[in-house]
């Protein structure tokens, strides 16, 4: 018997890549596909690397891929969209080594800004889709997808979601195939997608399609599991393992392979069941294609299109049964927080002071949106900060001086620089505040550019901020260190007052990754005056009795940020307690 | 251990260690040659929220979600946290939790209310409730991070795996610097009586 271990869908989808020979691993970090990499990169013998942002990412995979490596080239479903468009033309060229591109939903957005169903964006660029199940599915389809790469010629889809990539189940392992690039062959009219070659190129993908069908229609990865007539159940991915949970009597088609979609099997597995069901997380992606085959199927109008699946939820819609016996009750939520001694916070709190408008971004900080701070007007997409922040001030040239636009380090650098570019060359009043904390810290604190590490902490070159903003044509760029609350007001006074381009750089490194604290700070009680105005900092470690305010000691970090917004000067630290 | 069946939900707030309790339970159910499941909370999520584990175990596993109604055990590192995850419980199910109060903020600014009976709520829901005394705990005193080992002792013999076993896992599992007070804070819960 093999060896088996137990594995998270990412583990066993990095297992997958190493038993297929990859060589090139490259990734944007992004919940919840980010250790995917992590895991690869502890293999021996794969270049791994944390590229800038996806569409890099999936470039620097066609790369590798076309000089003949085998390539896995991992993102969140948002990324897809980032890369989609090296994605769509990618599909023209096809490949050299095979690649397989994976693409992590997240139904239920545990730690997204949408929802989306990336199987659209395979479709768009006429791609397969695999949709594996549990921990060894995950594994198994990666080695079948690189197979497919090559065989096919063509990019293949590899779409995880948070419960395929989160949870752990049991996975057999196997033995590494040998890591041996293909040779690389210049190819221009295979590679180089002007429009004489594209055309050549367009009729190939839709005869690709074609064959795809017929592969899928025979694929081990697509299966019936008869059951009873009465009902059969069209699933893919983890809805697979609900349905089997809820209805263990049903017949079940499972597609492993689900794009495209396999019309003869569907055909047969409908022939043979009374009523047709599609349960499929997300968007009626099959139950579409299902119908346009003038097959009679029930899906979306029995299921959300929003939000996770579960077993209770199946045997609610479909055999009328209650979910659970205790009844949830009305209690306090626990929210995500700015960790204390988060050097995010002191940013938040200045801001809101001082009434600008703040156009967000994707990171840590978007939790100042939340309450307390409530200090965010928007956030969209990473890098979006920049481009509303300048698309604000002009339409409504009364906001300049009173808009800035927030952005992390490592969102800067994946899709910040361009906007940037826009506020300058539009001469347009736009202060940015860059939260330079040396990390990814969201995702967990990966490296990026500006930290000067790789994946591997290995010392690179550093982009330099200040020196990349001046370049770009800012004049106006200070940094600023965000626990020097008085100086951060100052500076950004100055800096909305200047009615041009300017940059504030806030930095300070994330205290998670340095460790960094100092000893705790304490209420002196006879000085409290209960005003609560270091409650508005949101700090986890401060409370409030209903009189007074107190510090909790194992919580607190000693970052300082209270004793500075206290006027009665009634937080210190304990150490200076009693004197 | 044919048709068996033990699901499992590990609560707490982001940071104190759920994600180590479900792989040592995992470990010990391997070993009886059952199979496991588990999912986990990560992400945005972690930032001090309230994150949750689901563990399944059993002969044969599909989803690795337990279905509301269905959890056999509830361990949870705090009170808000039992009483928010107790849906999951099933009507002949256990619930164990430590005694902990960790405020989340909407309590600590004042504009919502500790449940101050959430452990007598939880008692009435569930069909036996076994309340870790925190502040009697003696290896919690040593390091406040070995909660998850107390609740594990406390839950070891309630499932029909040998306790050696459990420990042994513990010995792989846990960096050997650690061991001592982690093999401690486990035997505490083994030998631990609630009143
Ligand atoms: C296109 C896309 N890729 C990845 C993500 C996942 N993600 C969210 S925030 C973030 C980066 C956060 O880093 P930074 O901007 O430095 O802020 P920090 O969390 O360190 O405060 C990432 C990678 C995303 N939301 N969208």
């Amino acid at each position: 018997m093999s060896a088996k271990e137990i594995m998270t869908g990412n583990e066993a989808i990095a297992r997958g890549a190493y038993e297929a020979g990859v060589t090139v691993g490259t990734a944007y970090p992004g919940t919840p596909s980010t250790e995917i990499l992590e895991t690869l990169a502890r293999y021996k013998g794969i270049h791994c690397n944390w590229s800038v942002n996806e569409k890099v990412a999936l470039e620097v995979g066609i790369g590798a891929s076309l000089a003949g490596a085998r390539v896995i080239t991992c993102m969140k479903h948002v990324g897809v969209n980032v890369a989609a468009d090296p994605l769509v033309t990618f599909s023209y060229t096809g490949v050299g080594g095979g690649l397989v591109l994976v693409a992590a939903d997240d139904p239920g957005m545990h730690s997204s800004q949408n929802e989306q169903d990336s199987r659209h964006l395979a479709r768009l660029a006429k791609i397969p889709v695999l949709e594996p199940a549990d921990s060894q599915e995950a594994k198994d389809f990666v080695l079948y997808a690189l197979e497919l790469s090559e065989r096919f010629d063509t990019p293949v889809l590899l779409r995880s979601s948070t419960r395929i990539s989160h949870s752990r189940g049991l996975v057999a392992l196997g033995e590494p195939l040998p890591r041996e690039p293909k040779e690389y062959v210049k190819n221009a009219p295979k590679y180089v997608m002007l429009p004489a070659y594209a055309r050549r190129r367009h009729p190939l993908v839709e005869a690709r399609l074609q064959a795809l069908q017929e592969e899928a229609e025979k694929s081990p990865l697509n299966r019936i599991e008869a059951g009873s007539p009465e009902l059969g159940v069209v699933c893919s991915g983890v809805a697979y393992q609900y349905v089997k949970e809820a209805l263990p009597d049903a017949s079940v088609l499972k597609l492993g392979f689900s794009y495209p979609l396999p019309a003869g099997l569907v055909r047969r597995f409908a022939a043979a069941v009374k009523r047709l069901l599609v349960v499929e997380e997300l968007d009626p992606f099959m139950e579409e294609q299902i119908r346009a085959l003038g097959l009679e199927v029930t899906g979306k109008e029995l299921f959300p299109a929003v939000g996770e699946y579960s077993t209770e939820l199946i045997r609610e819609k479909v055999r009328g049964e209650s979910r659970g016996t205790i009844p949830p009750r009305e209690i306090p939520s626990r929210p995500p927080l700015l960790c204390p001694g988060c050097s995010h916070r002191g940013v938040f709190y200045v801001l809101k002071q001082l009434k600008v408008h703040v156009m967000g971004d994707i990171g840590c900080y978007t939790l100042a949106a939340t309450p307390p701070l409530e200090a965010m007007d928007s956030c969209i997409c990473m890098g979006a900060s920049i481009g509303t922040a300048l698309g604000m001030v002009l339409a409504k040239p009364e906001l300049a001086g009173r808009t800035v636009a927030v952005i992390g380090d490592s969102t800067f650098l994946h899709s910040g620089i361009t906007p940037l570019i826009d506020v300058v060359y539009n001469a347009a009043p736009v202060t940015v505040l860059i939260l330079d904390n040396g990390t990814t810290a969201m995702t967990g604190h990966q490296a990026h550019p500006g930290t000067g590490f790789t994946l591997q902490g290995k010392k690179v070159p550093a982009v330099d901020l200040e020196a990349l903003c001046r370049a770009v044509g800012v004049r106006r760029v200070a940094v600023v260190d965000p626990f020097q609350l008085d100086r951060l007001r100052q500076t950004l006074k100055e800096e909305l007052a200047a009615g041009e381009p300017s940059v504030i750089i806030a930095r300070h490194p994330c205290p998670l990754l340095t460790r960094e604290s100092s000893p705790p700070l304490a209420v002196k009680e006879d000085k409290c005056n209960g005003c609560r105005l270091c409650l508005r900092l949101g700090c986890p470690a401060i409370s409030f009795d209903g009189k007074k305010a107190a510090v909790n000691p194992s919580l607190c970090n000693g970052c300082g940020l209270c004793a500075q917004v206290c006027r009665q000067q009634a937080i210190i630290p304990v150490s200076e307690e009693g004197r | 251990m044919n048709n068996c069946k033990y699901d499992l939900l590990i609560a707490g707030a982001g940071g104190q260690g759920t994600i180590l309790a479900s792989k040592i339970i995992s470990r010990v159910a391997l070993a009886q040659d059952l199979e496991v499941k588990t999912a986990e909370t990560h992400g945005m999520a972690q930032r001090g929220g309230s994150v949750v584990t689901h563990v399944r175990i059993g002969s044969r596993v599909y989803s690795p979600l337990i279905p509301l109604g269905d959890a056999d055990f509830l361990l949870s590192f705090e009170q808000l946290e039992a009483l928010r995850w107790l849906p999951y419980l099933s009507s002949r199910g256990t619930v164990i939790t430590a005694d902990l109060v960790m405020e989340p903020l909407p309590v600590l600014t004042g504009r919502e209310e500790y449940p101050a009976d959430a452990l007598e709520q939880i008692k009435k829901a569930a069909h036996r409730t076994i309340v870790l005394d925190t502040g009697q705990a003696e290896p919690l005193r040593r390091n406040p991070r070995v909660l998850n080992m107390i609740l594990l002792g406390i839950l070891c013999p309630l499932l029909p795996f040998p306790r050696e076993c459990w420990e042994e896992v513990i010995r792989e599992t846990v960096p050997p610097r650690l061991l001592e007070i982690n093999q401690a804070a486990f035997r505490y819960g083994l030998e631990y009586k609630a009143d």
